[in-house]
């Protein structure tokens, strides 16, 4: 790995501890994010997480980069044509070489999803179909009763990014997004709404990670 | 008093979940349902009678990722 050459791995954590603190950099080190689907919401959630510094991120999905997914998809043209694991672990290894990054180039279905998705703690749902959504958060739910969830949900066309929240749906389920304008108005997906939702997914990751008690904080109280 | 999707709705209590869905335009496929904050599996759809002092959220999801 390239860069891992040129910079190891102390020099990265002490940048991140400068501007994180070290408490926070080891807590999301330590952490883990599963997300399903990485087209535009999971390839800018993936790497808005890998420069916080997670340090275990899982990606799924069995598509492969073509020129239509640049308006709005992380990658670049160099990546057109190869797998979208494959060229998001390659974007990650030139934030951070260091992160472990689990790429399973799968096709998501109902059947498979407990299984994919079994180690990961706070899993983050990115795919484009409204029905194939509902499948995932049902699913994971259902199946996966220590997982939390964060939602996509509304986010195609240029209307105000205010629109744009989140909101915690149930006890393990977040929703981001402004739940209204969806691919079924007619409206198209572009970069700045996409990375919106795609940052309020990924901040809401970071949350749950340095808001939740460790074991030893759960002990104490 | 039964709340759905934040509103006092008392009218609902006692009725199917189904009957609800389909009288206010959801579309099963595409919606994930909590009662009191757990996932209702989608199986237990057709059983399930809406409690008086449930609170129940119903999220639809719209396409675009």
């Amino acid at each position: 790995m390239y860069y891992a050459d040129i910079y190891n791995m102390e020099e990265i954590f002490y940048t991140l501890d400068e501007r994180h603190t070290e408490t926070v950099r080891r807590k999301l080190w330590e952490a883990r994010v599963g997300i399903g689907g990485i087209g535009g919401l999971g390839s800018h959630t993936a790497v808005a997480l890998a420069r916080c510094g997670v340090g275990h991120i899982h990606i799924v999905d069995d598509d492969t980069v073509e020129l239509s997914n640049i308006n709005r998809q992380a990658y670049f043209l160099r990546h057109v044509g190869r797998k979208k694991t494959e060229a998001l672990a390659e974007l990650i290894a030139e934030i951070n070489p260091y992160i472990e990054v689990k790429a399973d180039c799968v096709r998501v279905t109902e059947e498979n999803i407990s299984r994919l998705f079994a180690e990961d703690e706070i899993i983050c749902e990115a795919f484009d179909d409204a029905e194939n959504k509902a499948v995932f958060v049902n699913e994971v739910l259902t199946s996966l009763p220590d997982a939390v969830v964060i939602s996509g949900s509304g986010m195609a066309g240029f209307s105000d990014t205010n629109l744009i929240r989140t909101r915690r749906a149930g006890s393990r389920l977040y929703i981001c997004g402004d739940e209204k304008n969806g691919l079924e108005t007619g409206q198209k997906l572009m970069a700045p709404r996409v990375m919106a939702c795609a940052s309020h997914q990924a901040n809401m990751a970071v949350r749950l990670i340095l808001e939740r008690k460790t074991a030893a904080e759960k002990t104490e109280m | 008093m039964t709340v759905i999707n934040g509103k006092q709705t008392p009218e609902a209590a006692g009725k199917k979940l189904t009957q609800y869905l389909e009288e206010n335009g959801y579309d099963a496929a595409r919606i994930a349902v909590e009662c009191d904050g757990e996932i209702l599996p989608k199986k237990m759809y057709e059983k399930k009678i809406i409690g008086e002092d449930e609170t129940i959220e119903i999220v639809s999801f719209v396409g675009g990722g």
